[in-house]
């Protein structure tokens, strides 16, 4: 609730600035601090025919000119191998499908962040195929068999037993094959059709039995155990939000990818701008440069208005744009304006760059008061 | 394992003892019974031996060491010094051998004699043998960063000198004539060796570093009206211009004389009034922009049958070279020959004469290299003690950056050179020493570090600070700003858009390019970039009904729609003619771009 004294300031100024004054300014001054508060907000904003996103892209672009071309960075000694620089911005303002090195950083809850079995905690999350597991394939090519040898140590390390692969086995592969003895440490398996039985399917099935999924969550592929601050984090290469956020030791609240499509599938739009913001501003900072954050929250608004991330492409935000010239002015512009042509499109000259072309003046700054005659 | 062997790249056979084939290759070939041309190399880890005896190897000179001793002595050097001994006779006595750089992956070379050990193979005939010849001219090389030095070399070669002594019975291209080139005071071994007495390439002035009312920031420097008037970087410009008598098909050919007026293409009589009767200029001549100095004409381009049997018929074509815009000069020498084909063939030299100006870029040796930013009176610039003004006022900011301590060395040494009526070698890896040179100018009556007390030359006030002067050897370059300078307001315009043609030779415009254009928009100056790009803006009629370009017949002073005919309201709009040009672009695409007209008010 708003104190009496700044009452006429609600809704006007941001509740978190009332807040503060509130907190801050002795009660006797608050009407006056108030005032003054009010009066430079007011000076502080941006005049109207501001052309705020040129001024962004200028104020990005200039500082990205500077960047170096080095992709790979080691943010540390016990870091992961990200991609940094130009490649990971134009990734990011691309809103790429398939990023490059994506990557998840995943905080856990109290008792397991500690450090106490932490190895364990990682590896439980890794993706683990039954290959990374097998010492030696023997192939029996008159019963059509392939004897599995299991590395006993790594089984241990990640509590695995022989027959709790024979069951992820079947379980995978149980439409052609049977398990035809499973021993210490040794499973068998043998096609089940006869007419299957060629040499060719029996190594196309050993090529499918590295790639049984035993452990862990898909798609992380790498996990690394690492201490922040004073906690234990686990820092992964691959990403798979949905499921580790599922997860009971994982604290939800904290764990995040770095892959923007999929933190807006999980987590919502408003949160996917504004990891696009942090990552942004993060590759920016690590270069030693400085862009005010406003400008990339600009960025991230535009990609981010209608509800799904768009890219800073034709297929994109530019896509979106309302004038065809302007659309056309930017990459494919046959297609552009065949396209608009089918659909009798009507391009209003609402902005720049139709303007440019046409020689009028363009509605920003002192193009945009206009005469009004009286009639 | 048996050593194999290529011989220029391609396997002629194997040798058991790679060391005793080496050996005995280089023996022979030291003793001249095997050409010096040839060189072998031995590749270690690939255990092969590469002869080489093609063309085009780069090779270097240097001095065979056997057991850790030089094969030059004493008595090689006194015969060397009484002429007995030439280097030539050094070469076939195997003393001296050249190296390609695959032999001298090989060779152990030391600097220096005192350096040897027996490991050695060469010894080097001197430190100065790992520069080119342009780079060996820097003075105190080895003082400075090698970047600087690699700069410094670069500079030299575009320095304004006297490049040949005959140039006035020549007609190259872009020639530039230094008028009292002088030899440098500080200077190295190699300019003895290349006789830059021959063809030096620039002046010895006296050089103030201190700053000038902020005309020589940013590497600019100032010189003296003085200095100029008294000829320093004074330089003469030639340029021939040539026409030839082409003869085309049909027994027709280009003329030179003076054009008739009917000629198709005909200037105007001032344009040709420098020419005498024979259609060429006279010797001397001052002539100025679009001047003509070779009268010619050609026969008509298309001789149709039409034109044959017409009246206007044989109206030549007017192709007489003049002066580009913006270009002066004088006359300054003719030729009238015939040239391979038989065909009369004009040639005129045309002479400009260059005072340095503001925007002329000179440099010192050192990788120093700056444009003039001001020109100042001799009587406003700082004078010393005993009356002297600098020639060059050279920014202190432009040293401690780039580290050129051969800059300053070079003052120093140059100083003391000028007072003391002397050369001063400044040979890299073995100059005089700085020492002896600042001795020298001690006894000189100077200040032993260079510095000197400098006066306002505005108000006569001692300037607080000691400045820094010496002299310097300083190159005017041949990029001078009066073939580079271009403006314009009005000019030329392209066919095709209507936009301003580009570059300096059509007198084209000064391109506001499209990030230029984005800082106009941020800065919301809408009008001001409407303004800008108004260079191709166009009245277009366009009918109202169906939103398509109009025509416009002014003959009978109406408009009418290509597609609706009369009758229609037809309202003039301003575009770009590059926006017309794209609706046009359009219609070829089969699109309808149809214009919607609204009262702007």
């Amino acid at each position: 609730m708003v104190h009496k004294d700044l009452e006429e300031y609600a809704g006007v100024l941001p509740p978190k600035l009332l807040e503060e004054i509130e907190e801050q300014a002795p009660a006797s001054k608050r009407k006056k601090v108030g005032q003054i508060v009010y009066d430079e907000y007011m000076k502080a904003r941006v005049d109207a025919g501001e052309s705020v996103g040129l001024i962004s892209a200028e104020s990005i672009g200039e500082q990205a000119t500077q960047m170096t071309l080095n992709t790979f960075h080691f943010a540390g000694v016990a870091e992961m191998n990200v991609t940094m620089g130009l490649p990971r911005i134009i990734e990011i303002l691309d809103a790429r499908k398939a990023i490059k090195t994506p990557k998840m950083e995943i905080y856990l809850n109290s008792p397991y962040n500690k450090g106490k079995d932490i190895r364990q905690i990682a590896l439980s999350i890794k993706d683990t195929r039954l290959g990374e597991l097998v010492s030696e394939y023997a192939i029996n090519i008159f019963e059509f068999v392939i004897d599995i040898h299991l590395n006993a140590e790594k089984m241990q390390l990640l509590s695995l037993t022989p027959a709790k692969i024979s069951k992820l086995l079947d379980k995978a592969l149980g439409k052609v094959t049977k398990i035809t003895d499973a021993g210490e440490n040794k499973i068998s398996l043998q096609l089940k059709a006869k007419e299957d039985r060629n040499l060719n399917t029996l190594y196309k099935l050993k090529e499918k039995i590295k790639d049984v999924h035993v452990k862990g969550i898909k798609g992380i592929r790498q996990v690394l155990p690492v201490r922040r601050q004073d906690e234990f984090i686990i820092i992964t290469a691959g990403t798979n939000l949905k499921k580790v956020l599922a997860l009971e030791f994982v604290d939800p609240t904290r764990t995040i990818t770095n892959d923007v499509h999929e933190f807006a599938k999980v987590m919502g739009i408003e949160a996917a701008r504004h990891l696009i913001i942090e990552e942004v501003y993060r590759v920016i900072e690590a270069q030693g440069l400085s862009v005010d954050i406003r400008h990339i929250m600009l960025v991230a608004d535009t990609m981010c208005v209608t509800g799904e991330i768009k890219g800073i492409t034709r297929y994109g935000v530019v896509s979106e744009k309302s004038s065809v010239l302007a659309r056309a002015s930017f990459e494919t512009p046959i297609r552009h304006l065949i396209n608009a042509a089918l659909l009798g499109e009507v391009d209003k000259l609402n902005s720049v760059v139709e303007n440019v072309m046409l020689n009028q003046p363009v509605p920003i700054g002192t193009g945009l008061p206009q005469l009004r005659v009286k009639e | 394992m048996a050593t194999e062997v290529f011989l220029n790249g391609k396997y002629v056979g194997t040798v058991d003892n790679h060391r005793d084939f080496l050996d005995s290759l280089k023996t022979e070939r030291r003793r001249g019974a095997i050409s010096n041309n040839v060189n072998v190399q031995y590749e270690e880890h690939l255990d092969r031996i590469h002869v080489e005896t093609t063309r085009g190897r780069t090779r270097r000179p240097l001095i065979v060491v056997q057991d850790g001793k030089s094969l030059i002595t004493d008595e090689i050097i006194q015969q060397l010094q009484k002429g007995e001994l030439t280097w030539n006779n050094l070469v076939e006595k195997g003393i001296i051998e050249y190296l390609d750089a695959a032999e001298e992956e090989n060779a152990l070379v030391a600097f220096y004699e005192r350096e040897l050990t027996p490991s050695h193979t060469h010894l080097e005939v001197s430190p100065l043998a790992m520069f080119g010849l342009v780079t060996s001219m820097v003075p105190y090389g080895n003082f400075s960063q090698s970047a600087r030095l690699l700069i410094g070399a670069k500079n030299q070669k575009y320095g304004i000198g006297l490049y040949t002594a005959n140039y006035l019975h020549r007609l190259d291209m872009d020639v530039n004539i230094l008028h009292y080139p002088q030899m440098p005071i500080v200077q190295s071994l190699t300019h003895g060796i290349s006789r830059n007495e021959k063809h030096p390439a620039g002046q010895n002035v006296v050089v103030a570093v201190m700053s000038y009312k902020g005309y020589n920031i940013e590497d600019a420097i100032i010189i003296n009206k003085g200095s100029v008037d008294f000829g320093f970087a004074r330089s003469t410009y030639f340029r021939p211009a040539v026409a030839e008598e082409l003869r085309y098909s049909g027994g027709l050919t280009d003329q030179v004389s003076v054009p008739d007026k009917e000629v198709k293409g005909y200037k105007s009589e001032r344009d040709y009034r420098h020419l005498e009767d024979d259609g060429i200029v006279y010797p001397e001549a001052v002539v100025g922009p679009e001047d003509v100095i070779i009268g010619k004409t050609s026969p008509p381009r298309f001789l149709s049958s039409l034109d044959e049997y017409s009246l206007a018929g044989n109206i030549r074509r007017e192709s007489s070279v003049g002066l580009k815009h913006g270009e002066n000069g004088v006359v300054d020498f003719v030729v009238l020959t015939e040239n391979g084909e038989g065909n009369k063939l004009v040639q005129v030299r045309l002479r400009d004469q260059r005072l340095p100006e503001i925007g002329d870029k000179f440099t010192s040796r050192a990788g120093q290299k700056g444009i003039v930013g001001l020109i100042v009176p001799e009587a406003d610039l700082p004078f010393t003690s005993n009356g002297m003004t600098p020639d060059i006022i050279f920014s202190p900011h432009s040293i401690p950056g780039r580290m050129t301590v051969s800059h300053l060395l070079e003052m120093l040494g140059g100083k003391t050179g000028a007072l003391g009526a002397r050369k001063v070698d400044a040979t890299s890896f073995s100059p005089e020493p700085e020492e002896r040179i600042r001795q020298e100018l001690l006894s000189l009556g100077f200040r032993e570090d260079g510095t000197e007390t400098l006066y306002n030359g505005q108000t006569g006030e001692r300037i607080q600070a000691k400045i820094y002067v010496g002299s310097m050897y300083y190159l005017k370059l041949r990029h001078l700003v009066a073939n580079r300078i271009q403006s314009r307001a009005r000019g030329p315009i392209q066919l095709l858009t209507r936009q301003p043609t580009e570059g300096r030779a059509k007198e084209g415009g000064l391109r506001l390019g499209e990030m230029e254009k984005d800082t106009l928009v941020a800065h919301g100056a809408s009008l001001l970039l409407k303004e800008r790009f108004d260079s191709d803006q166009t009245l277009v009629p366009v009918c109202e009904s169906c939103g398509v370009i109009a025509i416009h017949d002014s003959v009978k002073n109406k408009r009418h729609c290509p597609i609706c005919g009369e009758g229609v309201e037809v309202s003039d709009i301003e575009i770009s003619y590059a926006f017309k040009l794209i609706l046009d672009e359009f219609k070829s695409l089969g699109l309808y771009p149809k214009m919607i007209l609204e009262s702007k008010y």
